[in-house]
């Protein structure tokens, strides 16, 4: 298999119709093979989209592109639960679990184990892996050791192994929606406030520095991810499939220049230039893989 | 008041003489790690040796308690061996139940020790009835340790669909991200909560304070709050740290320095069908581990018999006097 590039979900509050806009045109322009389709933050959010999943589902599908319809991540109430069994037992469709409760809906039906579950060691592979995965994506706080470790492992399963290479990281998961306490308001009484920001909402320290990004229950990292310079290195122990997480600006640009990369059209350097000249205004980090503070950027050995 | 059945009363040990304490101060069962990145309190000073927690579980079985081994982080490929080693050895020790939050090291106890008991742990982050039941069928969990996210009442519906006991957090830190799903501290540090058993190292917390008395602490190269003259500082965690957004400035973004203490939810928790009352707190001092497990001891044993307990001394020993009820409660604290 050569290496491909895989889209996840977008995970923000974006309006209706521009969600169903962006997957029309990543059916219509991007080269990538998979894409994640489904609210994974929020049980309130997801009704928003519901409407248009048939005709994004068709258009997706249309264009040779693999669709795979994500769970949520933290699942708690009532609702959650019967959003992650409707979507989890749907049949002749694939599944990504993002939390443990969609394992047991599906059974060892085959599905993908999204980057929002654990998955650190060759013991938790051969879990996942003996219960129906086919693809596990790895949390972005794996280093390099660690992935190299995990490809060994999942060869004898013949898992594909998947790593995040773009996009805000996911840091934490919470039942408390911190976008309700920024308005005060609570996770029941939100009025939806996170659609006000389509990157999520920047944190400050009291010092003025950029620190982290607010979505919903969730909290990202205010760096964009992005291991393009690392995409050889990933190639040579064995990784194949390379996930670009969507923001609302520079998705595209991201999309084609990994894929430009891993045809060699493109250096890393070029690549990056690229995006640096069209993304959303934050700095670049790599810190994860190299075994080093998440927020940092460790430049590549010039070659 | 009614009578209410006596749930089993769970308490940290970070150290031997902590461990001694708890069980003298009325513990009916104390949970405590081995030295090293096993388990989610891995700070220098803490935690038991081999030796240390042989002699550990003899004196607490003397005294009718048991002992609990929180095997609790999440092994990278390549170190599982550690982990492994850690389990075989609580069950060479006779510890009666380990703590496992990691899916291939609840395989790992399940294959190789399938007379072991076993319990979930909160860092597992199993939050509702399906995720749990999947343990319990694929591991043989006897007991999940509930994440501080759910109501009473939740807890209640939790309880009646699942198939092994709930044992809940009752008082101490309050964790505000899903468990075994936070990388903030690594994303700081670079030391990592899942894979190296530390939130919020010492190592990189500094205080800083300026002329006029404010003291501003730091994660790494982060300001995580700026504490004026007069105000406590709590220990620097960033999820308890106060940030600036567009909208909102200088408060706590996620929560504040406070301490959860679920007293008056006691007789509420029981009736949900809590088997075990859990204290957090296996890096406090000797002093604080006596005064918070004989205090519950008493309550317990209050309720027991129908009597309102006295609750005051707990809510004197909450962090910065502040306390909450958390999630517990009611639905708007999410």
């Amino acid at each position: 298999m050569s290496a491909q590039i895989t889209l996840g979900p977008v995970q923000y509050n974006w309006a209706a119709d521009d969600w169903r806009d962006f997957y029309f045109k990543v059916a219509d322009e991007a080269p990538v093979e998979t894409v994640f389709v489904g609210e994974v933050i929020c049980s309130k959010r997801a009704p928003l989209y519901d409407k248009h999943i048939p005709d994004i589902y068709e258009r997706l599908t249309d264009a040779g592109k693999t669709v795979v319809f994500s769970t949520l991540s933290e699942v708690t109430t009532d609702i959650d639960r019967r959003q992650v069994k409707k979507i989890a037992t749907s049949e002749g469709f694939l599944i990504e679990a993002n939390d443990v409760s969609a394992l047991y809906q599906m059974g060892k039906e085959p599905h993908y184990i999204g980057p929002l579950m654990n998955c650190y060691n060759e013991e938790a592979l051969e879990v996942y892996a003996k219960g129906g995965a086919i693809s596990i994506c790895l949390n972005p706080e794996i280093p390099k050791s660690g992935i190299e470790a995990l490809v060994k492992a999942a060869a004898p399963f013949n898992v594909d192994l998947e790593v995040q290479v773009y996009g805000r990281m996911s840091l934490a998961l919470s039942a408390r929606c911190y976008h309700a306490r920024a308005h005060n308001r609570t996770k029941d009484s939100c009025l939806f406030v996170c659609d006000e920001d389509p990157d999520g909402m920047r944190l400050d320290t009291l010092e003025g520095d950029k620190f982290l990004t607010v979505n919903g229950i969730q909290t990202q990292s205010h760096s964009v991810l992005n291991l393009v310079e690392c995409l050889d290195e990933m190639q040579n122990i064995g990784i194949k499939t390379f996930r670009i997480s969507p923001q609302s600006k520079g998705t595209f640009t991201a999309i084609n220049a990994f894929r430009d990369v891993l045809d060699n059209k493109l250096s890393p350097s070029e690549a990056l230039k690229l995006m640096r000249d069209d993304g959303i205004n934050a700095p670049f980090s790599n810190g994860f893989y190299h075994q080093l503070p998440g927020y940092e950027w460790h430049d590549a050995v010039v070659r | 008041m009614t009578q209410l059945e006596k749930p089993e009363l769970v308490c940290p040990a970070g150290t031997p003489a902590s461990l001694r304490t708890a069980v003298d101060a009325g513990a009916d069962a104390v949970y405590c790690g081995f030295k090293g990145p096993t388990n989610a309190r891995n700070f220098s000073g803490l935690n038991f040796t081999k030796a240390e927690l042989t002699e550990s579980v003899k004196y607490a079985h003397e005294r009718d308690a048991m002992v609990l081994a929180a095997i609790n982080s999440f092994p990278t490929a390549g170190r599982t061996d550690l982990w492994k080693k850690s389990v075989d050895d609580a069950v060479e020790l006779g510890l009666d139940a380990v703590i496992i939050a990691d899916i291939g090291m609840a395989q790992y106890v399940a294959r190789e020790h399938p007379e072991q008991r076993l319990h979930l742990s909160v860092q597992a982050g199993a939050s509702s009835p399906e995720a749990i039941n999947y343990y319990v069928e694929q591991f043989g969990v006897k007991r999940v340790v509930l994440p501080r996210i759910l109501t009473v009442a939740e807890i209640k519906r939790v309880h009646d669909a699942i198939d092994c006991e709930i044992e809940a957090f009752v008082f101490g830190n309050i964790g505000m991200m899903a468990e075994g799903r936070c990388s903030l501290t690594n994303y700081v540090t670079g030391v990592s909560t899942n894979m190296d058993g530390v939130c919020s190292p010492a190592s990189h917390v500094e205080y800083e304070p300026d002329e006029e008395e404010n003291l501003t602490t730091r994660l790494g190269e982060f300001a995580i709050d700026c504490i004026s003259c007069g105000e406590t500082a709590g220990y620097p965690t960033i999820c308890k740290g106060r940030y600036d957004t567009a909208i909102k400035k200088n408060y706590y973004a996620f929560e504040e320095p406070i301490s959860l203490n679920l007293t008056r939810l006691l007789p509420d928790l029981i009736k949900a069908g809590v088997t075990a009352l859990k204290i957090e707190g296996r890096q406090r001092s000797r002093a604080y581990i006596r005064s918070v497990v004989s205090s519950f001891r008493e309550a317990i044993d209050a309720y027991a018999i129908g009597e309102e307990p006295d609750i005051s001394q707990l809510i004197a020993l909450t962090e910065g006097g502040k306390e909450t009820e958390g999630a517990f409660k009611s639905k708007t604290w999410r």
